[in-house]
């Protein structure tokens, strides 16, 4: 069985219904158990749920503190290619947008790696465009092949693979994976991926299961939050993760919870997505899935990324740039604007203000 | 009183060991470890990061104190043996805590593989403590295995909800000649004291201390917890009297009648 076979399961689900259904001594029940199911989930993502959000929250701390600990793991992105064949209507990389297409070299991609090492951080994540041309399985893994020896962890973000590649991922010493499914609604999906490889919303929904098979550590999902009902791409969110979390225990499983932002193109967010939206969904998923890392970007704002620090999140960004080549030749042209622009320095002196010691290493790769 | 545990070649004269992960900041470890008067220190080699002595946790452990590093972050025995030599090869010594868990829901540990893992290690000269779900016929295999000691869990890492696994516990510190080491689930120091009043050897805490309001504070009620327990322990505790006990015999009054 495939994880779509399992999505079937709620396509019928009223979720009007099941949210008018929904009372305040059901929040506290729920609040009240050792551990929830996906009903009790979708329950605390209910618009009744945001009464009990300070409850909700205080679950999801004590939770948080108990399994991670008062420490937060810190990685930053480094894009190493840009072109794309696809036509993802919200995004600054759509093979449509008129801009800069660049690719580092082996030797640019040796400097952006040094220049990130010096700011202390082991782990970092890959990111391409999708282009067979410019950035293939091959390119990736070359890229890999020169970063090992500067990092401890490296992860890619990169389009859809075969098993067989991830694998190929894997013994090359890539230990994680990113990839967001955008939207789980599959009617949307259609109408906001127009073209290119990416526009098989199927093979892209398999694509976290084909590197839980490969062996891959740790593996890191998500909705971009702007596109849909944010409840419902929540909702769906956490039952893939749950899903896999199940099927591949040995797998770390990881959320991440993007919210859109303004980037090349001007695609405005389908729906508005408000900061206690995310409130809600980060401490939600984490009472459902207490050991489960949450992943946030600094697509969000430094103020609220301060306080989302004690709310479930395990993982953060810091010292970010989405252009390629930004570590070490400044700003370009980039997927998308951040919020949060502060260094990695800046990033650990607000984790120690605020009690949580930055973790730089959290993995050694053994290959 | 003369009351050491041995451990390897090792006399101990403290019999709670401490866990580093989980603080908010190293620079509270160094008290925290004082106040605990801990001599045994775990450390997750997969944190230790010589290139950045600012950030090393290792860097923060008083070289009085035997390192004990594990090997969190291993699914397999192939892995956990393979962060042991790491480690050794680092300068760590030859103390290893094996950990070997691929159950991401719970982060309950594999026994079979920690078996294999411990197997290898001990014939490789290492001190070998492994984590274990608490299980007769799979501690009588890390023994045979040659085990230093065997650390059985109290509930799973982190929940903080005591001796969920007390019977079992029991039945190990019964059967096995081994030092029974309760390691994970110890969430405040009653659970340390009935855990060492049980006749455990040492226990060992991470979650509770690290993430205490005041861990400096919760070491220190550790360390007496610890050393209540272990002293309850071996003064003999006195008899408890049942709820049900009753002046008449009438199971042997007939001998009497």
């Amino acid at each position: 069985m495939k994880f779509i076979d399992e999505l079937e399961k709620y396509s019928e689900l009223e979720y009007e219904d099941f949210f008018r259904k929904i009372t305040d001594d059901d929040i506290i029940n729920i609040l009240n158990k050792p551990s929830i199911n996906r009903l009790d989930y979708l329950a605390l993502l209910s618009p009744i749920a945001e009464n009990h959000l300070e409850a909700i929250a205080r679950r999801a701390n004590q939770d948080t503190v108990r399994n991670f600990g008062r420490v937060m793991q810190l990685f930053t992105p480094m894009y190493i290619a840009n072109y794309c064949m696809n036509q993802c209507v919200y995004c600054g990389f759509n093979h449509e947008n008129k801009l800069k297409r660049v690719k580092l070299s082996m030797e640019e991609i040796k400097v952006e790696g040094k220049v990130i090492a010096q700011t202390g951080l082991k782990h970092v994540l890959i990111l391409t465009g999708e282009s067979q041309e410019h950035s293939s399985p091959d390119y990736i893994l070359q890229a890999v092949e020169n970063l090992k020896e500067i990092f401890s962890s490296i992860s890619i973000e990169i389009y859809s693979l075969q098993e067989a590649e991830y694998k190929r991922a894997v013994e090359a010493g890539v230990d994680g994976m990113t990839m967001f499914q955008e939207v789980y609604d599959a009617d949307i999906y259609r109408e906001l991926h127009l073209a290119g490889p990416k526009s098989d919303y199927a093979f892209r929904l398999d694509a976290p299961e084909r590197a839980c098979r490969a062996g891959m550590r740790t593996v890191n999902i998500g909705a971009l939050l702007g596109l849909n009902d944010w409840r419902k791409e929540a909702f769906l969110t956490g039952v893939h993760a749950d899903y896999l979390q199940r099927k591949y225990s040995h797998v770390e499983i990881a959320v991440s919870t993007p919210r859109m932002r303004p980037a090349v193109g001007g695609f405005p967010p389908r729906v508005l997505v408000e900061d206690m939206n995310i409130v809600q969904y980060i401490t939600a998923y984490r009472i459902f899935m207490p050991r489960s890392g949450i992943t946030l970007s600094s697509r969000e704002s430094a103020s609220l990324r301060n306080r989302l620090a004690h709310l479930g999140v395990t993982k953060m960004s810091a010292g970010v740039t989405t252009a390629v080549g930004g570590h070490s030749k400044g700003e370009e042209v980039s997927q998308f604007d951040i919020s949060d622009n502060r260094s990695v320095r800046e990033m650990s002196t607000m984790l120690y203000s605020e009690g949580y010691q930055p973790i730089y290493k959290d993995w050694q790769a053994l290959v | 009183m003369n009351d050491r545990l041995k451990i390897g070649n090792q006399e101990l004269s403290s019999r709670l060991f401490l866990g580093t992960g989980k603080f908010s900041s190293n620079k509270i470890m160094p008290g925290a470890i004082a106040a605990a008067k801990a001599q045994v220190v775990t450390v997750a080699l997969r944190r230790a990061d010589q290139a950045y002595p600012e950030e090393n946790i290792l860097n923060y452990i008083p070289k009085d104190c035997i390192l004990m590093p594990n090997t969190s972050g291993a699914r397999t025995a192939e892995e956990a043996v393979r962060i042991a030599r790491m480690s050794r090869a680092m300068g760590c010594g030859d103390w290893i805590k094996i950990e070997v868990i691929s159950d991401n829901r719970y982060l309950l540990p594999d026994n079979q593989e920690t078996i294999k893992a411990t197997k290898i290690l001990a014939d490789e000269g290492f001190v070998v403590l492994p984590y274990m779900s608490p299980d007769l016929m799979s501690a009588k295999r890390l023994v045979e295995a040659g085990a230093a000691a065997v650390m059985p869990l109290g509930a799973p890492i982190g929940s903080n909800r005591g001796l969920q696994t007390k019977e079992l516990l029991r039945i190990l510190i019964e059967e096995i000649e081994l030092p029974i080491i309760v390691d994970a689930g110890i969430g405040k120091p009653s659970e340390a004291v009935e855990a060492m009043e049980m006749g455990a050897a040492a226990v060992l805490v991470n979650t509770a201390v690290a993430t205490a309001n005041d861990p400096v504070a919760m070491a220190e009620a550790f360390h007496l917890a610890v050393k209540a327990g272990r002293q309850a322990y071996l003064a003999g505790l006195g008899r408890v009297m049942q709820s049900n006990a009753s002046a008449s015999s009438p199971l042997t009054g007939f001998l009497h009648e």
